[in-house]
């Protein structure tokens, strides 16, 4: 017969073993491996003076990724701001821009459509939106499960097999550029189109785009041209007060953009 | 030591042995902490694959010249040729094989994404040609009157 106490510690020993997990002990250094692959870091930079509003890019990101068009969810869009010799901003982003803007009504919500006479108008001007793809995402921090992360050439993805769909990543992005999938039913967002950027493309949004208001680059190549731009020139990323170090850089940006 | 003491224990124990054991076979053996560590690396690392394999459907305007080459020539030299081909015909997929012909849409609101006027002062917007959607030439669609692959107003 065991004793008591010897069987207590062997099975203290057992259970405290078994319960951690086996990856858990697979501890990889994250700057060793980041040193052993150095080369590519995805980033993008976006120009506003040269987006018309055609919204070609967010019919493309739709179609390229699956995001039925009349959904009320994209993983793109583009917003209008105009503002007035008085100094008042208004913006709107009808269907996320999916047909572009071809209207001169700006969509108000609940205070219905408001048109600015051309003589009003001392600024004017359209900011795509995507996917920050940050450093420090806080959608991959809340995440419970694990369904959502960050890969090494910075890319936040989320795993659709693994997703239990809680939101609390949706929730958690200070952006807003996660949503819910209306047909997979996990949470989703912009991948950089890293089926395409990972086989040697570029990505759907860039790609359509006519006037190079969309450019993405390897941040980690010094003559790649966005990188050339983020260093060189006055950039601007969005939220910096909340720390999450966006990869998405923007030429133009002014105060008013939220 | 008495049985009733032993018994709750058993129940514990086998508890847990069932929840590793469960465990065991649930969790891919590729989840755990991957390069970016255990606060943003934390995944099934086999995802990465599958969203790299993802099907890609627009294949760009150098692949349509290898077929429309007239097509390709002549709006390239036109004010257009900035244009890739799928923002007007949709996405390639598989064409030629699947579908065989891609969309043609003649409607106003394609051009109209770029063509409406607004007055956007700090845009390119600005410097594009615009016109009324409601004055010019209302009802008819744009195709009729400018070619979409060569819209120079001289040539029309
Ligand atoms: C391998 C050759 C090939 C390539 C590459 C190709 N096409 Fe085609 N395309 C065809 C053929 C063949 C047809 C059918 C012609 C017909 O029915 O008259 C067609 C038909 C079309 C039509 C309809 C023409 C009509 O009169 O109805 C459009 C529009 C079109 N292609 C656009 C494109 C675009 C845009 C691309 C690039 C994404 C492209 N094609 C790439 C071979 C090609
Ligand atoms: C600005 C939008 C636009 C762009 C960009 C564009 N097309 Fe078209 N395309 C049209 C429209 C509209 C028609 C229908 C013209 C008509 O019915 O008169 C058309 C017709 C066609 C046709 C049918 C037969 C013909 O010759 O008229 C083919 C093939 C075609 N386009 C291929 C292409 C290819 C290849 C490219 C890229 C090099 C391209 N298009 C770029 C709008 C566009
Ligand atoms: C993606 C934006 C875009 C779309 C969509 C588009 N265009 Fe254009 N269009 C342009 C640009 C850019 C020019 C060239 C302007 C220049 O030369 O400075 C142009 C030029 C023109 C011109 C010549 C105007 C001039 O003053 O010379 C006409 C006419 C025209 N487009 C008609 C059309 C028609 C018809 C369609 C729909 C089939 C269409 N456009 C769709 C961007 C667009
Ligand atoms: C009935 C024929 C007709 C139709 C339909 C038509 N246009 Fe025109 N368009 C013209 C003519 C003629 C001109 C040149 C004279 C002028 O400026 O009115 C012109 C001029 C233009 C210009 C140049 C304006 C400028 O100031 O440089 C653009 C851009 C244009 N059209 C776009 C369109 C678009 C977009 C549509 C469809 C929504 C369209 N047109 C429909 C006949 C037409």
């Amino acid at each position: 017969m065991m004793k008591r106490r010897e069987f207590l510690k062997s099975a203290a020993v057992f259970v405290s073993g078994a319960a951690v997990s086996l990856s858990a002990l697979e501890l990889l250094d994250p700057h060793e491996v980041l040193a052993q692959n150095p080369e590519l870091r995805w980033g993008f930079l976006v120009n506003t003076y040269n987006c018309v509003g055609c919204g070609m890019c967010v019919k493309a990101c739709k179609i390229e990724n699956d995001i039925p068009l009349e959904a009320n969810v994209t993983r793109t869009w583009v917003e209008r701001y105009v503002i007035t010799k008085q100094g008042e901003t208004y913006s709107d982003c009808p269907k996320g821009a999916l047909n572009g803007f071809t209207s001169k009504q700006i969509d108000q919500n609940e205070s219905g459509m408001k048109k600015i006479a051309d003589a009003d108008i001392s600024e004017a001007f359209f900011v795509p939106k995507l996917c920050n793809q940050c450093s420090n995402p806080a959608c991959v921090q809340v995440c419970p499960v694990g369904a959502t992360y960050s890969t090494a050439d910075g890319v936040v993805l989320v795993d659709r097999k693994w997703c239990i769909g809680c939101g609390y990543c949706i929730m958690g992005c200070p952006y807003g550029v996660r949503f819910f999938h209306p047909v997979e039913h996990t949470a989703d967002k912009c991948t950089f189109c890293y089926h395409r950027i990972s086989n040697g493309g570029n990505t759907a949004c860039a790609q359509a785009c006519p006037f190079g208001a969309r450019q993405i680059g390897n941040l980690k190549d010094p003559n790649d041209p966005v990188t050339k731009a983020v260093l060189t020139e006055r950039v601007g990323i969005l939220r910096e007060e909340f720390g999450t170090n966006p990869n998405v850089y923007y030429i133009g940006l002014s105060k008013e953009v939220r | 030591m008495k049985r009733h003491v032993w018994r709750p224990l058993y129940v514990v124990i086998g508890l847990v042995a069932f929840i590793l054991v469960f465990r065991f076979f649930y969790v891919p053996t590729d989840f755990g902490v991957q390069e970016r560590g255990y606060t943003f690396g934390y995944h099934r690392l086999q995802n990465e694959q599958e969203w790299k394999d993802y099907p890609a459907k627009f294949k760009g305007s150098a692949y349509c010249a290898e077929c429309h080459d007239e097509n390709a020539t002549s709006i390239a030299e036109s004010g257009h040729g900035i244009i890739p081909c799928e923002d007007c015909h949709g996405a390639a997929f598989n064409h030629p094989e699947d579908p065989e012909t891609l969309s043609i849409d003649r409607g106003r609101d394609l051009c109209l994404r770029c063509h409406s006027q607004l007055l956007m002062p700090s845009s390119q917007r600005n410097d594009l040609p615009g016109i009324d959607p409601t004055g010019h030439n209302a009802g008819i669609e744009c195709a009729d009157c400018h070619n979409p692959h060569n819209p120079s107003l001289e040539d029309m």
